[in-house]
């Protein structure tokens, strides 16, 4: 499967089929820090994933001095 | 995973809530917590002219069609920063959901305008780049907001960014700043009244919003605030809210309801700023002969532009 990365963008492989949590736990995020994003669509943390799909985990925190 | 409202299969958990919701019912929880927030501080008033500051992320994009979405006359404000792609990228994503969008977009380039960039002015004034950009966003809000009429600025900061600057100023005990600390601040000696319509809502979900609106925003962080206090802040938060869900609420809102008025006390009325004049260049309010903008263009404007360098790289 493949999961695109943000900040700084880039992809990775991860074996499926695996829970979202497992994939996030496995890439070392917490599940409030990001949103799985599969197509114009949200994953819900209960889902699974299979090997060949793509999704992008994408960061949610942001700001500098505002 | 089931929606809370309707029991159809949920897109997202919001831990906080203790609830899952479907995409139509969440939108509508985000568009619920911004109306709630507006009606319980008096944000906005039936008919008013609204300006909101656009950076071209997740949340001034959500604000915007959020409050296009209410019904609001909502205008958007985007300054070009002269922040490397970073700026480019930030701009492009808000013109194409204004025109997207048939909002009326004002655009501010720093170069164009007044020959400086933040990297630029930051290095000429030796301020961070986090403070330089800080007082020329809100020099040119204001003056856009009183010059154009409106009757209100609104601003993107959501509820983790309000916990986080709460938290840093409570280390700190910045009992002035604590003073106005507020999701509204009323109109007065020549500033407009601000508001922050997104303080129900964490940036989880706005983030979440313009996925599921189809809103595309920079992702990217500004390369000049990475590893900055405020970022700070929000991990340590982000550390207590895993284990405790609902702790930046409480504590943002615990201080609204029991501490604000507080520290208010001892502020005068207004923006709590003595002995405003104008300045001489622009006339804007200013304790100064010449406010602080003015004085960094100067000192910038002219100067030999900076390569953009990342914090820390100083």
């Amino acid at each position: 499967m493949k999961v695109l990365l943000r900040n700084p963008r880039r992809e990775v492989e991860v074996a499926g089929p695996i829970s979202i949590v497992a994939m996030l736990d496995r890439l070392g995020f917490h599940r409030d820090q990001v949103l799985v994003i599969r197509g114009d669509t949200l994953v819900p943390g209960d889902a699974m994933l299979d090997d060949d799909e793509e999704v992008e985990v994408r960061p949610v925190i942001s700001g500098g001095a505002r | 995973m089931k929606c809370r409202v309707c029991r159809e299969p949920a897109v997202i958990d919001v831990r906080r809530h203790n609830a899952n919701f479907c995409r139509d019912h969440f939108l509508r929880l985000c568009r619920d917590q911004v109306a709630k927030a507006i009606e319980d501080f008096e944000m906005i008033a039936p008919g008013e002219r609204v300006l909101v500051a656009v950076s071209g992320g997740k949340d001034s994009l959500a604000l915007w069609d959020i409050l296009l979405d209410l019904g609001y006359e909502a205008d958007g404000l985007v300054l070009g920063l002269g922040i490397g792609d970073y700026s480019d990228t930030s701009t492009a994503h808000t013109v194409a959901y204004a025109e997207a969008k048939g909002a009326k977009l004002q655009r501010i380039d720093l170069r164009e305008a007044y020959d400086i960039d933040v990297p630029t002015a930051a290095h000429a004034t030796r301020r961070v780049p986090c403070s330089a950009c800080g007082l020329t966003k809100r020099h040119l809000f204001d003056e856009v907001a009183r010059d154009g009429g409106y009757d209100v600025l609104v601003t993107g900061h959501n509820l983790d960014d309000e916990a986080a600057v709460l938290f840093g100023n409570v280390l700190r005990w910045q009992t002035d700043y604590l003073a106005r600390q507020l999701p509204v601040l009323p109109a007065g000696d020549g500033f407009p009244r601000k508001a922050k319509p997104l303080v129900r809502l964490a940036e989880r979900e706005t983030a979440a919003y313009c996925v599921l609106q189809g809103i595309d925003y920079v992702v990217e962080e500004c390369p000049m605030a990475a590893g900055n206090r405020h970022l700070g802040y929000k991990e340590a938060l982000d550390s207590v809210e895993r284990s405790s869900a609902g702790t930046k609420h409480a504590f943002y809102f615990g201080f609204l309801q029991r501490a604000a008025d507080l520290f208010a006390a001892g502020v005068a009325e207004g923006q709590g700023k003595a002995d405003l004049g104008r300045c001489a260049r622009c006339g804007a309010p200013s304790t100064a002969e010449v406010c602080t903008f003015c004085r960094l263009v100067e000192r910038s404007a002219g100067a030999e532009p900076v390569a953009l360098r990342p914090r820390g790289g100083r």
